[in-house]
């Protein structure tokens, strides 16, 4: 059985101490954010966590072999994802998260310097086990508070890239998409990808890729066009890029950027009355 | 390797290793002269990959049949081979390509009937 | 990091395999077909230049994962003459063969990473490296 010196011994015997403690520092520290989190929801977090790591404490390593990824430490793991989810959902920042557990350290060291007021040396290797668990700890949190985030923004970008280019079919073997915003690497390699599948959906022989509402047309932004013109080309249909503003057309020539072999029109419609010609069909007023 | 209405239609197999791809070019300008074929349709849908050496053959096997004098067309590129070739810089600017064999023999045929 | 297979390359068919296997890689990262086309592709050249310019060689495949993310690795190594100027041999239209020179560039432009280190005299070591999306 281990002592009272440890943190083990102290979580055991004056739990409900170092939790009001703790919760007292997380309003010092102002990290409890009782805009975000209620204080009844911080206090049942806080116990939630704490009880895991009194839980875990008696069995696991909190020396230089302590490692929490090990199974002893599952429950803390497991605790921490459901506040960190909380936490993210709510806008928490890393540095809150972060204090949010690093402030268990005051009531914590302060039982500890009251127990081994005359132990020096326990006193000092009993601070340094505990602030390893507990930094090891908070940076679990803040990782897991940041992989959630980075979550979140891949699937907002995911959806956003899905809905700022719908490829549709304008007419019988004619399909177009248009664009609008920025053209960057990313959402270039997406555009191209739905004009490929639609191609092969619609069995298409004329792209029509209307720019109208790019905001700019710079040498990247080229390139990203004349590759999709390639590409569409390769899969035996034909690209035309219309939208082709008197803005758009001054940029251009000014950035010295060359659109060799690529069929562009002003507008819509004449991108349309080209590809009406390309597969052969006549309009005619009635 | 069939011929329809006069043009050689040849279907490229996925497994191919190079000697087979350099086999096959062999193979198909014999049948190009064997049937004074007028045009040549190669189906690529089969292949998921086109490397720098069979995207080179391919584009070979298309001027080989033009010197002769048929009319070549690539049919069926995937979607992720076009966009792949492009990333490589091969663009196959010479070569003519349509969406399927189809359309492809449509042209062929219809060219040759407008001249004629 | 995992070793999956390893393929020793010594005649042209030995790419084809290599291919064949890069291919199961990406499968079972549960690569996207755009992804995986461009991956298999991509060895299928570093393969090709290790036979026709560095004398065979061995490539080896890897699967690699990281915070629950899983991604596919290529290590190809020749013992041919190495190259004397990797910058050079990167850049499209250069080829000391009769290939159109966009092999190695081009393969580096498939992949999400790319590392050559080639020593003159004693061999060139590619590695490719490619996630799912």
């Amino acid at each position: 059985m281990p002592n009272k010196n440890t943190m083990a011994a102290i979580l055991s015997t004056d739990f409900d101490r170092v939790l009001s403690g703790w919760l007292k520092a997380q309003t010092k520290e102002g990290v409890k954010r009782a805009d975000l989190v209620s204080a009844e929801e911080s206090k049942e977090q806080s116990r939630d966590l704490l009880s895991a790591i009194a839980d875990a404490l008696p069995d696991a390593a909190v020396d230089s072999e302590l490692d929490l990824t090990e199974t002893v430490w599952d429950p803390i793991r497991d605790v921490l994802e459901t506040i960190t989810e909380n936490r993210t959902q709510r806008g928490v920042s890393t540095t809150e998260m972060g204090w949010f557990i690093g402030s268990l350290k005051q009531p914590l060291f302060e039982i500890l310097h009251t127990e081994l007021a005359d132990k020096p040396t326990e006193f000092m290797r009993e601070m340094w086990n505990s602030t390893r668990l507990i930094d090891q700890i908070s940076l679990h949190a803040i990782e897991s508070l940041v992989e959630k985030r980075e979550a979140t923004i891949e699937r907002q970008r995911a959806e956003m890239t899905e809905v700022s280019a719908p490829v549709v079919k304008i007419w019988d073997r004619i399909v177009t998409v248009p664009l609008i915003g920025t053209l960057d690497s990313f959402r270039a390699q997406t555009v191209m990808e739905n004009i490929l599948d639609a191609i092969v959906q619609w069995e298409a022989e004329v792209a029509i890729i209307d720019i109208t509402g790019v905001s700019t047309v710079d040498t990247l932004v080229a390139q990203h066009l004349l590759k999709t013109a390639a590409a569409v080309r390769l899969m035996g249909a034909e690209c035309v890029i219309c939208g082709i503003s008197p803005k758009i057309a001054q940029t251009v020539v000014n950035l010295g950027v060359e659109l060799p072999n690529i069929t562009t029109r002003v507008d819509l419609e004449s991108g349309l009355a080209y590809a009406f010609d390309r597969v052969g069909v006549t309009v005619a007023r009635g | 390797m069939m011929t329809i209405n006069g043009c050689v239609v040849v279907a490229i197999r996925d497994d191919l290793d190079d000697q087979e791809i350099v086999a096959l070019q062999d193979q198909l300008v014999d049948e190009v002269a064997r049937q004074s074929a007028h045009g040549v349709v190669i189906d690529i849908s089969g292949l998921e990959i086109v490397d720098t050496f069979a995207g080179r053959m391919l584009a070979a096997m298309a001027q080989m049949a033009q010197v002769m004098n048929a009319r070549t067309i690539v049919v069926g590129m995937r979607p992720a081979v076009a966009m792949t070739l492009v990333e490589l810089g091969m663009t196959l600017e010479g070569v003519e390509t349509a969406l399927n064999a189809d359309r492809a023999i449509n042209a062929i045929t219809g060219d040759r009937q407008k001249i004629s | 990091m995992t070793l999956r297979k390893s393929v020793t390359l010594k005649t042209h068919g030995d790419i084809a395999y290599a291919r064949q296997v890069a291919g199961e890689l990406m499968v079972e990262i549960e690569a996207s077909a755009i992804k995986r086309t461009k991956f298999v592709t991509a060895v299928s050249e570093i393969a090709r230049n290790a036979i026709n310019y560095g004398q065979g060689g061995v490539i080896t495949f890897h699967l690699a994962e990281a915070s629950g993310r899983k991604r596919a690795l290529a290590v190809c190594t020749d013992r041919g003459p190495g190259i004397e100027d990797v910058d050079a041999a990167l850049r499209d239209g250069f080829s000391t063969g009769k290939s159109l020179g966009l092999g190695l560039g081009g393969a580096k432009r498939l992949v999400d990473q790319f590392e050559i280190v080639s020593t003159p005299g004693s061999g060139t070591r590619v590695s490719l490296e490619c996630g799912p999306r």
